[in-house]
């Protein structure tokens, strides 16, 4: 045993391979329900590949036709409904945000009960989508609550079809969305909001600037990062968007399939084991997902990285250095 | 020292991996059966089909409790499951599919499961029994399972129809026949047509034309004609003259189809209707004792199962006149014959419990006396003609319809059901179809956007269908 253990301190001791060692669960878990699903999907989307009853259709290798076809048909459409029922929840999910971030991190409102108030706004992200989703179809039904008290107070004398006009039902969605995220989005922006040096707010102060004026000037420019951050984030949920919509329509994408999104176009296809034309729409969705992050990406932080490429190159490698971190992220 | 911290990380590694692997196995398993119930233990002298050695997991796949309060009361509770053997019900909803996309999964896994995973024993509607029964995942009736002609004999021929397949070999049987009628409010009928006697009832409600007529008188009188757009949809998708997809493969509307659309629109336009489905609980709603609707559509099963629990008002106390709306409905056989829905017991090709499953057969579709007692139970129009016919003649009468023998009004009904346009394509064609053109109705898009955006959602579903050329 001793001998050994000598022999072994003779050695240069290298600890690497026990990191290697450690972090090789995780690949390969993630080679196998991740990795080898992936580079499936991309093989399987350029085939003709469905189930017809309990018959097998395919494999076929039909090239791009499952692309041609997707691209031409409907795909488009339901990109556009995903992207206005996201823009539709995000922007007052963001306004709101900023307002209560910067309500809360003020140290001249210094409001009270403030862990109160955190842990409420975030609880409708603790509900689950679909009972959320249920909840909304109950309170909007022709005969729900809402309709209900709007003929009460003889706002309207008939019930109005929440899920069957294509505005309003969006916008039940897209407010959802809202309510589940932005309590998310106000904590992010707050440590956002707290990491900013509070000497700049003070002296902005002294150099007599209006609250607006040091939010304008000071609070939005540091905030940059984490807003980029909070946009993409926002933006790969938004494209991924799907529980809501297909439990409060029940997945048929009513009215006129204007709440059809993407992730429910794809489980379209997914149901009916169609591995072709569902692999290419997961392809495609991969895509987009990838160029908006990388465009967002870089055409907000150009406007935060110019001042400080003039600043000089230390500044700059560490601006470089923060980036890599919010990928990380 | 070296080993000892050797011997930690191998043991933390392999916690981790274990809770990983752990942590995914519910996705990778898709067999999680909802509900395991052991079975009450049968009295020891009855010798339990000593021939075979069968598995001791009985699977049944089926999507509601329709079929397992029928089984428990007529099977199960007569000593009937061998002793040790359990029941395993798995119970997936139908909607959407949900049910046909479950039993596919483990139908096309049954070679490999292990004898105990595999299904013994599944339900099938008509919508998609075609599916099925033209499948090698089904057992012979007569050859594999062991009934005989004499057993079914006295079945109705339209029930044996479905389960036929191609090559004229009968896959499965049922223990209902489902000839539909319209239930009528007899309050209502009262106030619009001045009686609710079902002669009366029947005769001013006998064609299309004339239920269009007493649709304008109760809405003059504050009523509804039905609860919701889709009730009349059955009657009409079931009197179609040509199967819903042609040899092609292009999906074919049917001008009894088209006649639905046109007719749902004005009841929408004019108020006759309201814009719910069959299954939307402000559609039930409408019979409740304050209810607004005169008509409903569908079979036995449908008015017991489904319409009466939704009009009493105490759902606590026992079902009977006097609690919320109940007893005050009746029945007649409407503008149009139809059926509606039918469970098929069907033996899953692979399983090692059959001579369970054709014990089940037997009892509960063959045997004469069982299916009486679920007709005088469960208000079923059960699966045997000589059995129905002496119910017909006999003072049968069910409180919920203030005492009429339903039996009687719908027994030439089931004589006359014709199976012959049947697909395995028709519950998910059938089914999204009113939602579909809900949009039309309600002047959101026009018609031709209607069918546009059904062809697209069924070609969805189906790839292999085309539009129509």
């Amino acid at each position: 045993m001793p001998e050994k253990t000598e022999r072994k301190t003779h050695r240069s001791v290298s600890y690497a391979k026990w990191g290697y060692f450690f972090i090789a669960p995780f690949f390969a878990v993630f080679i196998v329900f991740q990795l080898i699903p992936l580079l499936s999907t991309f093989y399987y989307s350029l085939f003709e590949y469905y189930r017809v009853g309990l018959k097998q259709i395919g494999p076929n290798f039909v090239y791009f036709k499952n692309y041609i076809e997707v691209l031409t048909g409907e795909m488009p459409e339901y990109a556009l409904n995903t992207l206005i029922i996201w823009i539709m929840g995000f922007i007052p999910q963001i306004l709101v945000s900023m307002l209560l971030a910067v309500w809360f991190t003020s140290y001249r409102l210094k409001l009270r009960g403030q862990r109160f108030f955190k842990t409420v706004i975030y609880m409708p992200n603790l509900i689950m989508a679909s009972a959320l989703a249920m909840l909304f179809f109950m309170l909007f039904s022709p005969v729900g609550p809402v309709n209900q008290m709007l003929t009460e107070w003889g706002i309207i004398d008939q019930s109005i079809l929440f899920f069957n006009i294509p505005i309003t039902a969006r916008a039940i969605i897209a407010f959802m969305n809202f309510l589940m995220w932005f309590g998310n989005t106000t904590i992010l922006l707050m440590a956002g909001i707290m990491g900013i040096d509070q000497n700049l707010f003070e002296t902005a102060q002294i150099d007599g600037a209006k609250p607006f004026m040091i939010f304008i000037k000071i609070t939005l420019p540091l905030l940059m990062p984490i807003l980029v951050y909070v946009l993409i984030t926002s933006m790969i949920g938004g494209i991924q968007m799907f529980d809501i919509p297909q439990v409060m329509t029940n997945r048929l994408g009513t009215p006129d399939r204007t709440t059809m999104t993407l992730i429910m176009y794809l489980n379209r296809h997914l149901t009916s084991k169609n591995l072709g034309l569902g692999g290419a729409v997961s392809v495609i969705v991969f895509i987009m997902t990838s160029i908006l992050s990388v465009f967002v990406y870089s055409s907000l932080m150009r406007n935060y990285r110019i001042p400080r490429e003039k600043a000089g190159t230390a500044l700059f490698g560490k601006t470089k250095q923060k980036q890599s971190e919010v990928e990380v992220i | 020292m070296g080993t000892f911290k050797k011997l930690l990380v191998l043991v933390v590694a392999f916690a981790i991996m274990a809770s990983i692997v752990a942590c995914q196995q519910p996705v990778s398993e898709p067999e999680q059966p909802q509900e395991t119930k052991p079975v009450a233990e049968t009295p020891s002298d009855k010798p339990a089909e000593p021939a075979v050695e069968e598995g001791k997991v009985f699977n049944i796949y089926c999507w509601n409790t329709e079929f397992q309060d029928r089984f428990k009361m007529f099977f199960e509770d007569k000593g009937l499951v061998p002793e040790g053997v359990t029941v395993n019900w798995v119970i997936t909803p139908s909607d959407g599919g949900a049910y046909q996309q479950k039993l596919d999964e483990t139908l096309l896994a049954q070679e490999s499961a292990a004898a105990d995973d595999r299904i013994d024993l599944f339900l099938i509607e008509a919508d998609y029994a075609l599916k099925y029964v033209n499948s090698d995942y089904t057992l012979d009736v007569y050859k594999s399972v062991g009934l005989t002609e004499a057993d079914t004999a006295d079945m109705y021929q339209y029930t044996k129809d479905i389960c036929t397949d191609a090559n004229g070999i009968l896959k499965g049987v049922s223990w209902q026949a489902c000839p539909g009628g319209l239930i009528y409010r007899r309050s209502i009928a009262k106030d619009v047509l001045g009686s609710d006697d079902p002669a009366t009832v029947q005769a001013a409600l006998d064609s299309w034309a004339k239920f269009d007529a007493v649709a304008a008188q109760a809405k003059a009188k504050g009523y509804y004609m039905t609860s919701g757009y889709v009730a009349t949809y059955r009657t009409f998708s079931n009197n179609v003259s040509a199967p819903w997809v042609n040899e092609n493969d292009e999906i074919v509307f049917d001008p009894s189809i088209k006649q639905w659309i046109a007719q749902t629109k004005t009841y929408l336009d004019n108020g006759y209707t309201l814009p719910y489905g069959i299954w939307d609980a402000e559609s039930f709603n409408e019979a409740k004792v304050d209810g607004r609707a005169m008509c409903y559509f569908g079979p036995g099963w449908f008015f017991d199962f489904c319409l009466m629990p939704a009009t009493l008002a105490d759902s606590e106390a026992e079902a009977a006149p006097g609690n919320g709306s109940y007893g005050d409905w009746g029945l007649v056989k409407g503008p149009q014959g139809f059926f509606w829905g039918g469970t098929w017991i069907c033996a899953a090709a692979g399983s090692d419990n059959v001579g369970l499953t054709r014990e089940v057969m037997k009892t509960l579709t063959c045997d004469k006396d069982t299916l009486l007692a679920i007709t005088e139970k469960y208000a079923d129009f059960t699966n045997n003609v000589s059995a129905m016919q002496e119910v017909a003649a006999s003072d049968y009468a069910h409180p919920f319809l203030g005492g009429q023998n339903h039996i009687a009004v719908l027994l030439d009904s089931a004589q006359s059901i014709d199976m012959s346009n049947i697909t395995m394509y028709d519950q998910l064609l059938n089914e999204p179809l009113p939602a579909a053109f809900l949009d039309y109705f309600l002047g959101n898009i026009t018609e031709e956007e209607a069918y546009d955006n059904f062809f697209t959602a069924a070609i969805e579903t189906y790839p292999n269908l085309k539009r129509p050329g």
